[in-house]
């Protein structure tokens, strides 16, 4: 969050914008929103990543900040798209990781870097959000949206979303 | 706010109608690019973020294909989730490639003849069988993964900046063909069978990818583009470990036939036409239209 308070207020309004897949997790918890910056003109600069290249959800977030920023009060927006640093899971707050649980979704496990490499991978247990069982099994490498896996729980028999580590 | 009620006038409004597609349309224009800042694409840049992108984008169009066709609903989503990260990889380079000339990424998708076209011979091929779509997606992924890994550290920094996030998702792509091939070579005799058979049939396209020529070769200099020749030891290091796991043999030998392709300099298989047509025939009908 910026430091600034004139540009820590419009990130606040920027902040309220939820993922349209997953509306339980604000941009910021995602680490999509990047940066909020106000120039001498008072127009509003925002930089958002995009979560995986094709994410259908980022044009939708991307109206959600303009709209959100200009029912905040702000007459000119403009959201710019960053590549690089290209984004990653990592950047989703503990808080966001919780909440993705307690909607069912399990959170993505370890970070990036500990992502098991080589061309033929260990299939890693991935713990049930509903019971914590790590009986688990998985169905589909690619679930219902890029970002996710489908899971299925051995104990408590449920099938469930797992958010992948990238 | 003054004036009838049913007449809504915009001036009394403190910050006007907002619409979004006019502010989107607004932001485009203003011709920012993948870094948030104004980029444009030299002549030699923009050839090779055509090329990165025609790959990309004619293999998302073939995965495309598969929804609803898919041996299981689950392969459904999978491919379709994988033909959308290419399409987005796709989008950026087509963009950055536009800069140079003017065009859009929509122009360049849509309104660019078979002989415009720089994709591969292996991305036009067609779908076959589930093994033959497979065999494709490894030698594509494998491809990609090598290519992003090293073009991320290139010197021209859009590039770089769409390699370093398209690699982490072909990662993923990497890793569902590699699973796929361990299913089908290790299952019954006959996914077997058909595993060996479709990469008998996709090898021959395999050569073409790490052809160099003039345009690589000069931007290679520069640390712009990665020379295609040297991507191949890792390619067939990686392909080797999973033929080995799954007890399969990497073509030799046999496949200097096809080593010349043509693909980059716009010459194309029989294949290209119609995937374009089915692509293109919604905005050439509609010039404009957006839905």
């Amino acid at each position: 969050m910026p430091t600034d308070p004139a540009a820590r207020r419009a990130w606040q309004a920027a902040a309220t914008v939820t993922d349209p897949e997953i509306p339980v997790l604000t941009i910021e918890d995602l680490g999509v929103l990047r940066s909020v910056e106000i120039d001498d003109d008072g127009r509003v600069r925002v930089q958002l990543t995009p979560t995986y290249s094709g994410c259908p959800a980022l044009d939708a977030m991307r109206d959600d900040v303009l709209l959100a920023l200009t029912h905040a009060g702000y007459d000119e927006v403009q959201v710019d798209l960053v590549l690089a640093p290209a984004w990653t899971t990592d950047w989703m707050s503990e808080a966001g990781k919780e909440k993705l649980r307690r909607y069912g979704i399990q959170a993505p496990s370890g970070n990036a870097a500990a992502r098991p490499s080589g061309p033929v991978r260990v299939a890693l247990a991935v713990k049930c959000p509903r019971c914590d069982s790590l009986n688990t099994r998985e169905l589909a490498r690619f679930g219902s949206t890029s970002c996710k896996a489908l899971y299925e729980c051995r104990d408590c028999l449920e099938p469930f979303d797992y958010f992948k580590v990238l | 706010m003054s004036g009838p009620d049913l007449e809504h006038d915009a001036s009394d409004d403190v910050h006007g109608d907002v619409s979004v597609d006019r502010l989107a349309l607004a932001e485009e224009l203003s011709g920012t690019s993948a870094d948030g800042s104004i980029a444009v694409a030299s002549a030699d840049a923009a050839e090779y973020a055509l090329r990165l992108g025609d790959d990309a984008l004619v293999l998302a169009q073939q995965l495309g294909m598969w929804i609803a066709r898919a041996p299981e609903l689950e392969e459904d989503v999978a491919l379709g989730n994988i033909a959308l990260d290419l399409v987005g990889h796709a989008r950026s380079l087509l963009h950055y490639a536009g800069t140079a000339s003017g065009r859009s990424e929509d122009d360049l998708a849509y309104f660019r003849d078979e002989p415009e076209w720089r994709c591969a011979w292996l991305f036009e091929q067609p779908n076959g069988d589930f093994a033959h779509t497979i065999a494709r997606q490894l030698a594509a992924s494998v491809y990609l993964f090598e290519l992003y890994s090293r073009l991320m550290h290139g010197t021209d920094e859009v590039i770089a900046a769409i390699a370093a996030k398209s690699v982490k998702e072909v990662d993923y792509h990497r890793d569902h063909a590699t699973q796929w091939v361990l299913r089908l070579a290790g299952g019954t005799e006959e996914s077997r069978r058909r595993m060996i058979t479709a990469i008998a049939d996709t090898w021959p396209y395999v050569d073409e990818l790490f052809a160099d020529d003039a345009l690589v070769e000069r931007l290679a200099e520069t640390g712009v583009a990665v020379l295609p020749s040297t991507l191949r030891p890792g390619f067939e290091e990686v392909i080797d470990e999973v033929f080995a796991e799954a007890g399969l043999e990497r073509p030799t030998g046999r496949t200097a036939f096809i080593a010349s392709g043509g693909g980059r300099e716009g010459r194309h298989t029989e294949h290209l036409g119609p995937l374009l047509a089915e692509m293109q025939v919604l905005a050439r009908a509609h010039p404009g239209a957006s839905w």
